[in-house]
């Protein structure tokens, strides 16, 4: 039988629970070192995953929609997954690296040259999970301009309908505009713009390179890129989404989404939702790959998934809340959950752990060998790009290119 | 003699977009390729070097519209590269030239923390000024900067990255499972910086890095330049690698950093110098001759001059002489995304034409007696020697090298002349500091505000 499920995981400081950093084998004083994210990363390659992604934004981490606050016993910092990914790059082989950007305050175009050259130094690993940044808090980071946030009663709003204000349509749009760009300048270069021709001196044939000359609503930018186009030509571009509009942006601009069933009920419902969404936008070309989140406190020789759970939203002092399924179980259930979800047309999975190194070590050294033991997941890496590993076209046509 | 002899300063610096780069070589290896990066710093590592060095471009180079296709294109995201250089060395600081211009405080200072975390306290700031609207055509805002503006930005953005480094005290994070612990003070990470530039609040996500400020080198010699970088920097990236214009730069720079309220020592002069070396001094000479030879082709001489006259001149025949017209500072700019030293345009016109008359030179050769970096030329004694008097002559505190062989040129360097180097007790043999701020000898950064408390006792 061959190989179904694709499995990444999302790595986000001690892991996703708020008192993780105080489980026993947790690191929290590493938490900005390099040993620490290399050795979350030697796990994931262990366990033959597809892919890690880093989880980042422009402001300190803390629950969604939720004022910053003084706690004192959570981890309310973070450092740049985008480096993180790059310090990664030599020391991993295989692994696809995808570190979470935000679009609405960095310049696309740096956006675009730091995530070609990731695609540099991991030789053809590197993907990018977008992310708006959509709050005031952000904004005052930058100062450029003001940013309103959802008030409570849009919020409640969003909750029950699905559909947001303007001005979110908006950042979005703004998103939309950013990730063109980047696409855009990753293909300003031909591949075979280098041609160091000794007879007549000249180290790139002009022609090959092209200006982007992007005019949009709320930028232009004319390009080309300072970075020759990208060993994979066009690196994974990645989006979370939780709601029809991102959908929407995700069927404009990505290749993968992340959506967040809470259930296999909400399952077929979401599926729905993308695939309206593609049809909204008039999506061409490859189909949008649709990847389920699931948040997983596994059982360890020490304690099972939901006894792990229950001493850490006691830590916690609250019930673990996420906006993904919540799973705290055995391995082999995960791999019966998995392998049921995979029948419903999703094509892969992202597992968040609960506790990065706990959680992690479980998926890798637990799970991965029952799931190749029921034939359904790779038993070694093959050659080749992320784009090959996640069954994406490795011949990524060039708009630019005209011979 | 008492005085302690010099220690020499060593950066190495894989040349990126440019014409020094003789990757028509045979052995001339790939410009992009992180192969090529991790080898130049492993060599550098090797050779106890202390940093390695990145220049920075932001828009591909045009002359009269059309993109440069003669020398070195292409060039990738300096952040990246070296945070993945991080991953293959131990020791080496890691200096990222990144425009103060196109970037804003607050990405910055967390990508430059970021990275001093992920290298153990090894990043370098490179803080460069490039302006125009040229290069503002690749970034949202566009348009850009009036160039006397430049430096007011720069020194407000170095501002405000310092103020959101130290937003974090050292022992914020205290990160105990057992008490619960995370942060020592609920504000670990508040800032709130308002200058005309920037007005800026919130929270800053990284925690006190290594170095707690990474160091700071600047690129620029305007007097505008020489004095932000005599207020701030721990190091220059000086054009200036022969005498006496060098030797002139550094008295003027330790001079101003006196008149800033620092110690002369406090700031490094590090002109950039490429080297060529050969058994005997008749060989080295020769392969230099060649090399320089190569390099300067007739299209990149007039390329280079088009530069200071701003004018069209490809009909003169570079073999011939130097063009008498004059140059013309007030049309658009025939030559795009190039950084321009010259502040004087004519009085540089006239210098070519005085040395072109004097030695005899065609306009070639003029540019390539006169547009070289101070190299160092010789058998590895002669080239190990040169840099020794150099130093202890105070024509620098060391040397930014590059090679005209990438990757491989630095190896010769590293085999032949640092042993040499090390003999004559100039250069380390081991790495002894933790932090690229120890191995350069450098005080702990202190803002000028914190020396005021420090020297008044407050602290
Ligand atoms: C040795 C040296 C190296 C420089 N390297 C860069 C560089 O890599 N990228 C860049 O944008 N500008 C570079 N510059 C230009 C400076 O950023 C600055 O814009 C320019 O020199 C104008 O400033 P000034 O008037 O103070 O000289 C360099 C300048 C010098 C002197």
């Amino acid at each position: 039988m061959a190989p179904k499920i694709h499995l990444g995981v999302a790595l986000d400081g001690a892991g996703r629970h708020p008192a993780a950093w105080r489980e026993p084998n947790s690191r929290p004083a590493e938490l900005f070192s390099p040993r620490y994210w290399t050795d979350l990363a030697v796990t994931a390659q262990r366990g033959l995953l597809d892919f890690l992604t880093v989880d980042d934004s422009l402001a300190v981490p803390g629950d969604r929609h939720a004022p910053a606050d003084g706690a004192l016993d959570r981890v309310r910092a973070r450092i740049d997954a985008q480096l993180i990914a790059a310090r990664l790059a030599p020391v991993t082989r295989h692994i696809g690296l995808v570190p979470t950007v935000t679009t609405t305050h960095t310049e696309p175009f740096h956006v675009s040259t730091s995530i070609a050259t990731l695609d540099h130094t991991s030789r053809g690993r590197a993907g990018w999970q977008v992310r708006v940044s959509g709050t005031a808090e952000e904004a005052a980071h930058f100062g450029r301009r003001p940013l309103r946030e959802l008030t409570t009663a849009e919020l409640a709003e969003v909750r029950t309908t699905g559909t947001f204000p303007g001005f979110v349509h908006d950042r979005f749009d703004e998103a939309a505009d950013a990730v063109e760009v980047v696409r855009r300048l990753w293909d300003s270069w031909e591949d075979d713009a280098e041609i160091r021709d000794v007879a007549t001196r000249r180290f790139i044939d002009r022609a090959k390179l092209h200006r982007i000359d992007f005019e949009g609503r709320y930028f232009s930018v004319r390009g080309p890129s300072i970075t020759p186009r990208p060993p994979q030509g066009q690196p994974v571009v990645t989006a979370l989404a939780h709601a029809p509009l991102i959908y929407e942006f995700a069927a404009r601009s990505a290749d993968l989404v992340f959506i967040t069933p809470t259930g296999e009920g909400s399952l077929a419902a979401i599926l729905g939702q993308v695939a309206e969404a593609a049809a909204q936008v008039g999506r061409v070309g490859e189909r949008l790959r649709v990847y389920a989140d699931l948040e997983v406190f596994l059982d360890t020789a020490a304690a099972t998934g939901p006894q792990r759970l229950a001493r850490l939203d006691d830590a916690a002092g609250v019930e673990y809340f996420s906006d993904a399924l919540v799973f705290a179980g055995s391995a082999d259930e995960l791999a019966d959950l998995l392998i049921d979800w995979s029948g419903q047309g999703i094509d892969g999975f992202r597992l968040r752990p609960g506790v990065a190194i706990d959680d992690l070590t479980a998926i890798a050294d637990d799970l991965v060998p029952i799931l190749q033991h029921r034939g359904v997941f790779r038993t070694a890496y093959p050659d080749g790009s992320l784009r090959a590993l996640l069954g994406l076209p490795t011949t990524v046509p060039n708009r630019y290119a005209t011979a | 003699m008492s005085t302690p002899r010099k220690q020499v300063i060593l950066g190495a610096y894989l040349g990126g977009v440019n014409h020094h780069t003789a990757w028509w070589h045979p052995d001339a290896g790939s410009q992009i390729d992180f192969g090529s990066f991790e080898h130049t710093a492993r060599t550098a590592e090797r050779g106890r070097f202390d940093f390695f060095f990145l220049a920075e471009g932001l828009a591909l180079r045009e002359r009269a519209g059309e993109i440069f296709d003669q020398d070195i294109i292409g060039r990738p995201d300096t952040f990246t590269v070296l945070a993945s250089l991080a991953a293959v060395t131990e020791n080496l600081g890691l200096a990222g030239t990144i425009n103060a211009t196109f970037n804003e405080p607050y990405e910055l200072a967390r990508r430059f923390a970021s990275l001093d975390h992920l290298s153990g306290g090894r990043a370098a700031w490179n803080v460069v000024t490039s302006f125009d609207a040229f290069t503002g055509g690749n970034f949202r805002r566009g348009g850009f900067l009036d160039p006397a503006h430049r430096y007011v930005r720069a020194e407000e953005t170095l501002n405000a990255v310092r103020a959101l480094w130290d937003s974090w005290e050292a022992d914020d994070l205290v990160a105990d499972k057992e008490s619960g612990r995370f942060l020592a003070r609920p504000e670990a990470g508040a800032f709130a910086f308002h200058g005309a530039q920037f007005d800026i609040s919130g929270r800053f996500t990284v925690p006190r890095s290594p170095q707690g400020r990474p160091v700071i080198l600047q690129a620029g010699v305007s007097p505008q330049g020489r004095d932000f970088a005599a207020a701030n920097a721990d190091a220059i990236f000086s054009p200036y690698g022969g005498l006496p214009e060098a030797a002139e730069f550094y008295r003027d720079i330790k001079a101003r950093a006196v008149a800033a309220g620092r110690a002369a020592e406090d700031i490094k002069i590090l002109p950039s110098a490429s080297f060529v070396l050969g058994d005997t001094e008749a060989e080295a000479l020769e392969k230099y001759h060649t090399v320089r030879n190569e390099q300067v082709t007739g299209q990149t001489a007039l390329i280079l001059l088009e530069q200071i006259w701003n004018r069209d001149l490809s009909g003169y025949d570079p073999e011939g002489p130097v063009p008498d017209i004059d140059p013309d500072p007030d049309a658009a700019p025939i030559i795009q995304g190039r950084a321009f030293l010259h502040q004087d345009r004519f009085a540089t016109v006239r210098r070519l034409r005085e040395v072109a008359e004097a030695k005899k030179l065609t306009l070639r050769e003029v540019v390539i007696d006169q547009f070289e970096r101070g190299p160092l030329v010789g058998t590895p004694a002669r080239v190990a020697e040169q840099i020794d008097t150099f130093v202890q002559d105070n024509g620098s505190d060391g040397f930014i090298l590059g090679s005209h062989l990438v990757p491989w040129g630095l190896d010769e360097f590293v085999d032949k002349v640092v042993p040499l180097l090390q003999d004559r007790g100039i250069l380390r043999a081991e790495y002894t500091g933790s932090t690229l701020r120890d191995n350069l000898g450098l005080r702990n950064a202190y803002s000028r505000a914190d020396q005021a408390e420090v020297s008044s006792g407050l602290a």
